[in-house]
């Protein structure tokens, strides 16, 4: 072999290493299942391509877990991983899929309502590629994904994103969140079909309420909180008025902008029957000045630059050396979700929905996240499913 | 896949022959063959579908 063949196959021995080894945790990222054991209370599963054919066979078809009570009832969507980089959601959304019984009415939750932005990740700010919950049989792992689709499902963007059906001008990497792509329409951009195809279960099916979880920034002012629009402000108030009173947790309310589109808690409400709310839960993590993005700082969410910060009044929550720990998020989230149904319920008897096993603010606090998840290994397999 | 994704990845291939090309041209200089390289190495993880 002559000498530049010599140093070009040194070359690209070096070139394909260093592929591998930047490739390879992407690649495996991407493709890793989450097990979810189908609880007591799932009677069926389906597909959002169900609503929006176009969906079918992408990775943006999310799973749509069904949990229908024996008497009739109202129903209600609760939608995760919207953001897939606000995993409170998504942990939220799987305990109540494991443990939920619906006792009247029906429960429909969507884990991954982005399931392309769970397969996505965001190296360049030092992300996490996963992040395990502790159980009594072991780390229960999660993939820690993007608030955005991935380019690999979607692309390219826009110079400027054009919503529709109000034109108007959003961000171009808005393109890809499923939180400003409402209502969507059954032929625009994936994020669009996405959305559309949940408007179109919330109108087909008559969906009473839609519940979508988020996590928020604790330097930015809508955190910890319900957002609303007005037909959905009463049962808001009632429900920020009853966590405090009777469960000690500050959820304000805060009104949905009627001029700011494509957002699930304005759009849903324009384009439909259903009540949207949108909750947010505190997440330090997200905040830009943190120390590194560790797994550490995701889940118990302690940071001595925020602490600094809450010492000069610097934060939209209260902080203290106890951070903002998982278990308490997804309690919140868990509870306020509970007390939504609640108190809509006693508005809507006609309409009402009664739903037992999902456990409530002091019960996270006190036992943790992991022990509302169950063992996959030891379900049966059939109701084993992987997200 | 959309007709713009397609043609996307087509162009990304296009660019990357080019690349190759150029690669396999380059005689003497070095440096100029591992920037050929590192520059290959996103287009390639693009076309695999990997990132």
């Amino acid at each position: 072999m002559s000498r530049e063949w010599t140093i070009k196959s040194a070359l690209i021995a070096f070139a394909a290493v260093l592929m591998i080894l930047g490739g390879a945790p992407l690649y495996k990222h991407r493709h890793y299942e989450v097990p979810v054991v189908a609880g007591p209370g799932v009677t069926n599963v389906i597909k959002l391509s169900e609503f929006v054919p176009g969906l079918k066979g992408s990775m943006a078809d999310a799973d749509v877990f069904v949990l229908e009570g024996k008497e009739p009832g109202g129903k209600v969507l609760v939608m995760a991983n919207t953001h897939a980089n606000e995993p409170a959601g998504l942990l939220t959304a799987v305990i109540m899929i494991e443990n939920a019984v619906v006792e009247k009415g029906t429960l429909m939750v969507i884990p991954e309502f982005n399931a392309s932005a769970g397969r996505n990740t965001r190296p360049g700010d030092g992300y996490p590629l996963y992040y395990d919950i502790p159980t009594e049989w072991g780390a229960k792992r999660f993939r820690m994904g993007n608030r955005d689709t991935s380019p690999l499902d979607q692309w390219p963007d826009p110079d400027v994103y054009i919503h529709y059906p109000d034109k108007q001008l959003l961000s171009f990497i808005d393109v890809r969140n499923t939180n400003r792509t409402w209502p969507g329409r059954p032929n625009g951009p994936l994020m669009e079909k996405v959305t559309f195809a949940a408007m179109e279960m919330m109108r087909k099916d008559r969906l009473n309420i839609a519940i979508d979880m988020h996590g928020a920034e604790t330097m930015f002012p809508v955190t910890n909180c319900i957002v609303a629009p007005q037909k959905s402000a009463k049962i808001a108030t009632l429900v920020s008025m009853t966590v405090k009173a009777m469960e000690g947790f500050d959820n304000h309310v805060e009104p949905s902008p009627s001029n700011f589109h494509g957002l699930s808690h304005r759009e849903i409400g324009d384009f439909s029957d259903t009540l949207p709310f949108l909750l947010e839960a505190p997440i330090p993590f997200l905040d830009q000045p943190t120390g590194p993005k560790t797994v550490k700082l995701l889940l118990d969410g302690k940071d001595p630059f925020l602490l600094s910060l809450s010492k000069k009044k610097k934060l939209f929550v209260p902080y203290d050396e106890n951070g903002w720990p998982i278990e308490k998020r997804v309690g919140q989230h868990c509870s306020v979700a509970l007390e939504i149904i609640r108190q809509y319920s006693k508005k809507n008897p006609d309409t009402a929905i009664r739903i037992s096993g999902i456990p409530r603010y002091a019960d996270l606090v006190k036992n943790g996240v992991g022990p509302y998840f169950h063992d996959p290994a030891k379900a049966e397999k059939k109701s084993v499913y992987y997200e | 896949m959309g007709v713009i994704m397609i043609l996307y990845y087509l162009i990304c291939a296009y660019i990357t022959g080019l690349l190759a090309w150029d690669f396999v041209r380059e005689k003497k200089s070095v440096n100029d063959m591992i920037l050929y390289l590192l520059v290959l190495i996103p287009l390639l993880l693009r076309i695999l579908r990997i990132k």
